[in-house]
Formats: C-alpha cells, sequence, structure tokens
C-alpha cells in the first residue's frame, strides 16, 4: 500500500509515543534503582550506587538467579524437543484428531495461570504423591512452553520447501539425515526464536511457579516476591530488573541477526 | 513476624479444631518424651524451619548474618529453610527432616497434640530465664504446664495516620470504622480474612451488649456484626495491604492517610513522611512467635544451643531488629544497632503487651469458654472476607 | 570397530528405509512422547481439578473428602459474589484486551511495513527487551507512576485532568501495559505475512489507504489479532498478583481462587471457580478455532 507521507509520519509518531509509554515505566524502575529512598517515592530523593553493590554481593539472589536460568534452560530443551516432534507430526501428516491435537498445545497458556498452576499442584501433591521441588517447576514450565515452539516451527514448516527434503530423500539420504542436513538447518532461526520465548515465558513466570516450586525452590521471580516483603531489599529487585534487561538484548539481537540473515539468503 | 501473618493465619484454620478439642478437653498430650535432664556433646549438623528471615545466614545481605555465628560457636551447621505458610509449615515438619521450627500461634497447638514437638526443659535453656514474664507459659507456647517454644519476637498491629491530614490526632479505632467516611479513599486495612478480629476488637469495646469476650471468637451474630462493620468500612477504603512496600508507598505518597500498620513499617519511612503510629485505646491484635524442637529430632543438642541462642541478647536483638518486631529480652536492647528500637516497639512494656490480643485461629470451639453456642471456624471467616471486599 | 560402527550404521539405515515406507508408525513416533506429556501430566491434572470440585472439605480435619456433591458449583453459579466478580474481571480483560490492540496495531504496522530494516530490527529489540523486566517490577513502577504524587499525576494535572489512582482503571493500565509486547508480536508477524504486492495491487486499483487497510489488510490479519487477544485476555483473567498492587480495593477471579486454596485450604471451592475463566477461556477459543487463530499464537 503505497502510503502518503502524512499516514508514513502519522504511524512513526504514534508508534514513538507508543514506544515512550513502553519505556517510561522501565525509566522509573532504573531510576529507582540509583534512588537512595527505599519506597521507590517519587521523586527521587537522592544518588546510590549502594543497591547495586548489595545486588551483586546478595548470594541469595545470584542462588535464585542460576536456579531460574537452570529452570528455564531445561524447561526450554524439553519444550524444543516436544514442540518440534508435534509440529513436524502436524505438519506432514493430516490424521484424524489432528485439530484436538493443536488445541491441546495451546490449552496451558490458553488457560489462565492460577488454573494450571492449582491443576499442576493438585496432581503433583495429592494424586502422585511428589514433594514439590525444581523438577516440579520444569515440567510445568516446559508444558506451557511447547507453545512458543511449536507456533514458530510450525510457521517455518508452512513456507519451508518440501522438494528439499524430497530430492535428499531421493538421493538416499535416511530419515533422520535428512532431518540433520536439510530439514533442521532450515528450522533453526525458528527452534531459537521459539526457545527464546519459551525461556522468557519461563524465567519470569510467577503464578505456575508459585504452585508448583517446594519452599525452598526459589526462582528469581519467587525471590523477588519474598524480597518485596523483606524490610530494605524492594531497591535491590529494581536493581535486577535493570540488569536483566541490559543482558537481554543479547539473546534478542542474536535471533535477529539469525532471522535476519535467513531472509536475506 | 509481620509481615506473612496473611499467610500465617492460612490453610490451618480447621484443622487446628482437632489440635484444640483436644487440649479444651485436657487430654494427655500424645507427645510422650521425656524432658532431657542433661544436654550431651553437640552434633554436627542443625536442620531449621521457619518464617524467612527468621535465621538469616548472610545469603541475602553479608551484613544480615546471625547463624555465622552461632556456627562457630557450637560446631552446628546449620540449615535453614523459610515457609511460606502455617500449613506448608505443617506438612514440612511432619517429613521429619527438622529439627526445631519457628512456628506461630497456629500451629504451635497442632504441633503440640500431634506429638511431632518435645516438651523443653527450660532449666538446659539459661537465656530462657531472661524472657519477659509475660510471654511465658501462655496458652500458645506452654500446654499441661509443660513448655513446649521459646519466644523469637512479638508485635503489635498498630494504627497508622498522617498527622497534617488525620486531625485531631487519633486516639481510638473508631477513626477507620465509624468516622472513617471523613477520610474515604484514603483508608486503607489488612488483606487477610484474621482482620476480621480488628472488628471484633473494636466492637468488643463499642458495642458490649453484643457480649463479644475474645475477638477470635465470635458466634454468628457477633461475626454478622464484624462484617456489616467492615463492609461500611469497605466504601471508605482506598486500598486493602498485605505487604510492607505496598503500605509503605501508599503512606508515603498520600494516597492512603490512616489505617493498620506495622511498627517496622513506621521505622522504614522516610524523615520527611508526616505520619504517626499509635496503639488505640481499645487495644490491638498482634502476633507472637515460638521456636520448638521435634519429638524426633536428630541433633537435638544442637537444637537447645539453637533455641538458647536465639533468645540470647545479641542474636535475639538482630533478629528482631531485622524483622521489625520487638526481642523477648531486655538485654537485646543493648545490642540493637539503633539505640531507639527497643523504645519503639516498646519492648518489655508490659502494660502495653497486655493491650494485644495475640493472633490464634478461631475454632467451632468457643476460646472464650462458651459451651452454648458454636463459634465460627477460619473457613466462616474466610468466606465472610471474600464478601466483604465484594 | 568399523565392523560394530558399520553394523550399527546399516541398523539405523533399515530402521529409516522401514520407517520410511510406514509413514503412520513415524507419525505415532513423532506424536508419542509430546501426547504423553501433554495428555498425561496436563490434561490429567485439568480432569482431577474438575472432579476435585464435586469434593467437599471437611471442616474438621480440613482434609478433602471425597463424598460427590454438586454444593461448590452450585455455590459458584448462583452466589452474587462470583458473579458480580466474574463480570468485572470479564470486563477488565476485555478492556486490557481492545486497549492493546489499538496500541498494537499502528506500530505493528509502522515495523512490519514502513520502517526500513535497520528500524525494523531495532524496533523488534525494544518491544521485546522489557519482557525480561520481571512482571512484578513492573507491576511496582506502576504502582509509583499512578500514585497521587507520581508521574501520571504530575504529567497530567497541568491538563486539568489526574490519575486514576489504584483502581480498575490502573489495573487496565497496567495489565495492558504489561502483556503489550505479547500483543505486538503477532501483530508485527502477521503483518510481515501480508504480502507488500497484494497492498499495491489494492492501491493501484485506486483504493485509498484506510480502505486498503480495511478490506485487505485486516481480513489476513484477522488470526493475528485473536493470537494477540488470547494471550492478553487469558492472562488479564487468571491474574491476581497486579490487582493487588494496583487494583485499590478490588478483587478478581484469581484472587478468590488464590483466597481459598490459599487461605481458606478449600481446594473444592477454589476448584469450582476456576470453572469459570476455564469455561470462559473453552468458550473463546471454540469460537474462533476456525479462523486458524491458534496457529499464531
Amino acid at each position: 500500500m503505497r502510503l502518503s507521507n502524512t499516514a508514513r509520519w502519522t504511524l512513526g509518531a504514534i508508534s514513538l509515543l507508543v514506544l515512550t509509554f513502553i519505556y517510561v515505566p522501565i525509566a522509573v524502575v532504573v531510576i529507582n534503582s540509583f534512588n537512595t529512598s527505599m519506597n521507590m517515592a517519587w521523586p527521587p530523593a537522592g544518588f546510590t550506587l549502594e543497591w547495586w553493590g548489595r545486588a551483586v554481593g546478595s548470594q541469595g539472589l545470584l542462588a535464585s538467579l542460576g536456579l531460574s536460568i537452570f529452570v528455564a534452560s531445561c524447561a526450554t530443551a524439553i519444550a524444543l524437543l516436544l514442540g518440534t516432534l508435534i509440529s513436524l507430526a502436524l505438519s506432514r501428516y493430516k490424521f484424524f484428531g489432528r485439530e484436538s491435537v493443536s488445541l491441546l498445545v495451546v490449552l496451558p497458556i490458553a488457560l489462565p495461570g492460577i488454573v494450571t498452576g492449582i491443576a499442576l499442584n493438585n496432581a503433583f501433591r495429592t494424586i502422585m504423591g511428589v514433594q514439590l521441588s525444581a523438577a516440579t517447576v520444569i515440567i510445568a514450565h516446559a508444558t506451557f512452553c511447547i507453545v512458543t515452539v511449536y507456533n514458530n516451527v510450525m510457521a517455518r514448516m508452512a513456507r519451508m520447501n518440501r522438494s528439499l527434503e524430497e530430492a535428499s530423500a531421493d538421493l538416499g539420504a535416511g530419515l533422520w539425515t535428512t532431518f540433520r542436513l536439510v530439514t533442521f538447518p532450515q528450522l533453526r532461526s525458528a527452534l531459537f526464536a521459539g526457545g527464546l520465548l519459551a525461556f522468557g515465558l519461563s524465567f519470569d513466570e510467577i503464578i505456575v511457579t508459585t504452585f508448583t516450586a517446594g519452599s525452598g525452590t526459589q526462582t528469581l521471580p519467587i525471590w523477588i516476591l519474598t524480597n518485596m516483603f523483606r524490610p530494605n531489599q524492594a531497591p535491590v529487585v529494581n536493581v535486577v530488573a535493570v540488569a536483566m534487561v541490559i543482558v537481554s538484548v543479547i539473546p534478542i539481537y542474536v535471533a535477529q541477526r539469525m532471522a535476519g540473515a535467513e531472509s536475506k539468503r | 513476624m509481620k509481615f506473612m501473618s496473611a499467610l500465617k493465619v492460612s490453610v490451618v484454620a480447621t484443622a487446628v479444631a482437632l489440635t484444640l478439642s483436644a487440649c479444651g478437653t485436657a487430654a494427655t498430650p500424645t507427645a510422650s518424651s521425656d524432658v532431657p535432664t542433661k544436654l550431651g556433646a553437640n552434633e554436627k549438623t542443625l536442620s531449621l524451619l521457619g518464617w524467612p528471615g527468621y535465621a538469616e545466614d548472610g545469603s541475602n545481605d553479608p551484613k544480615v548474618d546471625w547463624v555465622t555465628p552461632f556456627e562457630e560457636e557450637t560446631g552446628c551447621q546449620v540449615t535453614f529453610k523459610p515457609y511460606g505458610t502455617s500449613d506448608e509449615a505443617l506438612s514440612l515438619f511432619k517429613t521429619g527432616d527438622y529439627d526445631a521450627i519457628a512456628a506461630s500461634g497456629d500451629a504451635t497447638l497442632r504441633l503440640i497434640a500431634g506429638g511431632q514437638v518435645a516438651p523443653l526443659n527450660t532449666d538446659l535453656i539459661p537465656n530462657y530465664a531472661n524472657v519477659y514474664s509475660f510471654l511465658k507459659n501462655r496458652e500458645w507456647n506452654t500446654v499441661d504446664g509443660k513448655t513446649y517454644g521459646v519466644p523469637h519476637g512479638y508485635g503489635a498491629n498498630l494504627l497508622m495516620y498522617n498527622t497534617k491530614v488525620v486531625k485531631p490526632a487519633p486516639t481510638s479505632w473508631d477513626v477507620v470504622f465509624d468516622k472513617a467516611s471523613a477520610y474515604k479513599g484514603k483508608v486503607t486495612a489488612y488483606d487477610s480474612p484474621i482482620y476480621i478480629a480488628d472488628a471484633a476488637l473494636y466492637l468488643m469495646v463499642h458495642k458490649p451488649e453484643l457480649g463479644i469476650k475474645n475477638p477470635y471468637s465470635l458466634d454468628e451474630t457477633q461475626l454478622a456484626a464484624a462484617v456489616d462493620l467492615l463492609k461500611a468500612q469497605r466504601q471508605n477504603i482506598g486500598e486493602y495491604w498485605s505487604d510492607y512496600l505496598k503500605s509503605i508507598s501508599a503512606f508515603e505518597s498520600g494516597d492512603t492517610v490512616v489505617g493498620t500498620t506495622w511498627q517496622v513499617i513506621r521505622n522504614s519511612m522516610s524523615a520527611k513522611a508526616t505520619v504517626e503510629a499509635i496503639l488505640p485505646s481499645e487495644g490491638a491484635t498482634g502476633w507472637s512467635d515460638s521456636w520448638m524442637i521435634s519429638s524426633t529430632a536428630k541433633s537435638p543438642n544442637c537444637a537447645y544451643a539453637w533455641l538458647n541462642y536465639i533468645d540470647s541478647p545479641k542474636a535475639n536483638a538482630a533478629a528482631t531488629e531485622y524483622f521489625g518486631e520487638a526481642p523477648v529480652t531486655q538485654a537485646a536492647c543493648d545490642f540493637m544497632a539503633s539505640k531507639d528500637t527497643c523504645a519503639s516497639y516498646h519492648a518489655g512494656d508490659e502494660a502495653y503487651a497486655a493491650k494485644i490480643w495475640y493472633w490464634t485461629t478461631p475454632i467451632t470451639k468457643c476460646l472464650d469458654g462458651r459451651k452454648d453456642v458454636q463459634c465460627t471456624d477460619y473457613a466462616r471467616w474466610t468466606e465472610a472476607w471474600q464478601e466483604i471486599k465484594g | 570397530m568399523t565392523g560394530g560402527a558399520s553394523a550399527r550404521t546399516s541398523f539405523a539405515r533399515r530402521v529409516s528405509t522401514m520407517l520410511y515406507s510406514r509413514p503412520r508408525t513415524r507419525l505415532g513416533l513423532l506424536l508419542s512422547a509430546p501426547l504423553a506429556w501433554l495428555v498425561l501430566i496436563y490434561v490429567a491434572s485439568l480432569a482431577a481439578l474438575l472432579v476435585t470440585a464435586l469434593w467437599t472439605v471437611d471442616d474438621y480435619t480440613g482434609a478433602i473428602k471425597m463424598e460427590w456433591t454438586f454444593d461448590n458449583i452450585v455455590h459458584v453459579v448462583t452466589g452474587s459474589l462470583y458473579q458480580t466478580v466474574t463480570l468485572r474481571t470479564v470486563g477488565v480483560a476485555l478492556l486490557v484486551t481492545v486497549v492493546d490492540l489499538i496500541i498494537a496495531l499502528p506500530i505493528a504496522f509502522f515495523m512490519a511495513k514502513v520502517a526500513s530494516s535497520r528500524i525494523q530490527r531495532l524496533m523488534v529489540i525494544a518491544v521485546l527487551m522489557p519482557l525480561w523486566a520481571s512482571y512484578l517490577v513492573k507491576a511496582y513502577a506502576w504502582r509509583s507512576v499512578l500514585s497521587h504524587d507520581g508521574i501520571l499525576a504530575w504529567l497530567l494535572r497541568p491538563l486539568g485532568l489526574d490519575t486514576p489512582g489504584y483502581s480498575l482503571t490502573g489495573v487496565v493500565l497496567t495489565m495492558g501495559y504489561i502483556w503489550l509486547p505479547y500483543v505486538i508480536l503477532p501483530l508485527y508477524a502477521g503483518l510481515e505475512r501480508v504480502p507488500n504486492s497484494l497492498l499495491e495491487a489494492a492501491s493501484d486499483l485506486g483504493a485509498k489507504s484506510f480502505t486498503t487497510f480495511r478490506t485487505v489488510v485486516l481480513p489476513m490479519l484477522t488470526p493475528a489479532i485473536i493470537a494477540g487477544s488470547i494471550f492478553s485476555f487469558s492472562l488479564t483473567l487468571g491474574d491476581y498478583i497486579t490487582v493487588n498492587i494496583v487494583g485499590g480495593a478490588s478483587q478478581m477471579l484469581g484472587n478468590l481462587v488464590y483466597t481459598n486454596v490459599g487461605t481458606a485450604n478449600n481446594l473444592p471451592m477454589a476448584a469450582a471457580i476456576a470453572l469459570i475463566p476455564i469455561v470462559i477461556m473453552f468458550g473463546y477459543i471454540a469460537a474462533v478455532r476456525k479462523t486458524g487463530a491458534l496457529e499464531n499464537l
């Protein structure tokens, strides 16, 4: 659609406004991480680096950060595996119940977290009699992360050139070889994008986590929640958020590069 | 340890009934273990269960650490597991993995009746002698004359108000009940069914005809009166609060001008905040938590050492000051980082402590001794609380 | 060594050949693991939860009694508290969704169809980054923004307006903010799939920008819009944390479920209340299934 210049500028201005809307609260968080007032009062009372120093020295924080990375990585790995399998099945085969399977994948994210949370809590504790732990959190997270991988891979498969796979098979390559050398390279960036979203979903999840984590299992969001209640710890929480935003640029940038490189090919 | 009372007040409710009926009928506690008469050598490890912040080892903040000195002194390596609710604490404690637990008023009686905690020989806990007498031999730590728990800290739910807005300075809870409409939209209340007890306490004084003798012991009529009072209050509430930060920020910004608070919140406000926290004439609700030893403790000697340590002046000062509650011995006051701490928490002030109705789980058996009616239990309170909020 | 390796290779080869000629077996192998996971873990848990709603709690011991009763469900369906709170929650969730779509459409369109590829890449990063600042931290930041002496009041007072404070409006703003990236991304992806040539053809035929948008872009974008709305709607429907932080005295369905399971220890009742969002979401999903939206989440 050939947009008039006015339309382009208007859209650009609106976009800028939206980005401002997105970043004002983030700016508040950044400012508060240097604010001498412990209670996030506005305007800031003074400048301090104390919270940053405290965050670096907090073992509880570092331990929960480590656990969150571990949980999110495991959940993402499971989601990548299951999500890829299910998208290969659904994109390549027509079968009875196909629709129901796709609904099943979507369900854990479409139903509110509190429903998933209490359902899994009840299943783990009362039905299976398992102690809640990091493993139960990973299982819960993986369940609702499958969908991000599934959607990314499905979208890629729909656009993928099937003839390459057929050619590979005609040339005598086995199924696995074809997948490894032909299908997988084409899926790589979709897997990365899906994995990144899955990681992000798991990393920041709190509601399902609250219900599936044992009391000793403290992921970063749970640490943040308990520290909101702890005397004098609230500003440290802001530091964590700011650090996370900064660090997140790297994987997002890599994902973008991968997608960009592919579209140029 | 106050900040989580929403949680403390938790789940447990109904099951407490069992326990208390056992106590009520003066049944012998099932705990059979005899009181030890002397201690042996310390074991190597000690496994503790408690509210978050009750045993800090510096991992959250290197400056907050009273576990390491204990480890160096006794050779007992401490592992601490924080729990979120009393219910969770009870199920964790049942696994038998813990030597000692810091429990609240609701959980303690269940632990005692279940025989999961052992009676203590307080002679083996020298520091117990220094504990304020008004915290000893109370209904939540002593059954049939046997002491099961040593106090950790205590505190009251106070009335906080903005001195610039709320005039004249209040002395009664009426500013959040009958006179709350003057501050419509800027009143706050604690977000938990247990807050019904605050309303009951107010009615106990102002509506004597209802015959409320104990704010945790309400029959249907008395509960209905409290619910009506809270529904009227709801019209004036700006927000309910349950966490520390929320309360501080609302009072600092002026979004809230009057409502319940804890002393620690008052103390954390910045100097420019024009607020005051008082214990109103009606008295107030409050809390008092105890450390208890498992009847199947693998390291009973280390556990005794811990109970003694946590009531030692320096450790008790560190733990309660970090938490924002009164210490349980006068000697602790000398070790507070801030000289004003004890005064601000009214530590040891017996007249002050006597005005606190320590938190207890409401059960169907009336706690005030009435035999002719059934009282409302915590499940009923929870239902009522949801309706009040609407 | 070589012999062993080649034996293994030929075994793998035989399996591969066998699978190649048996697509059904291949399908079965592909599906078995994910289906087992989803059915055994998720569907079974959900089913167990629904069954629990038909049980009750023993007043005396707090243990769940497996006596079949519809009391909980009748209580939830007929209780005026639940009706009020359900209406409030659905209203907030709808508003959040509408607000998010209105905000997300122009920026997604700009990203996909106007911006240069460099700007486009930067904008995707800019939209994704806030996802990593913890949900709780963002909610608390909004608490600071919405306060009577916060930034919003400071910005609006000169215009004669005031902050909505801690209220349902505050909840809509905060939730809308937190879920916004989840709505922008599917819209952006959906718009990218609309071929430029199609848009140009439409305008060559004389369609105005807005007409092109309405007649060409919007129909193609519907699945993406629905996908985005499932996120914002469902995430809002089950939330109980944000409403505690910025919602003033209001409560939503999530709070009722949470209180029943956390404070009252009444899982059967919590399960009965949880049926409300489950029914709503199933209804929504059933309604939009045919649009292919579920593949755009």
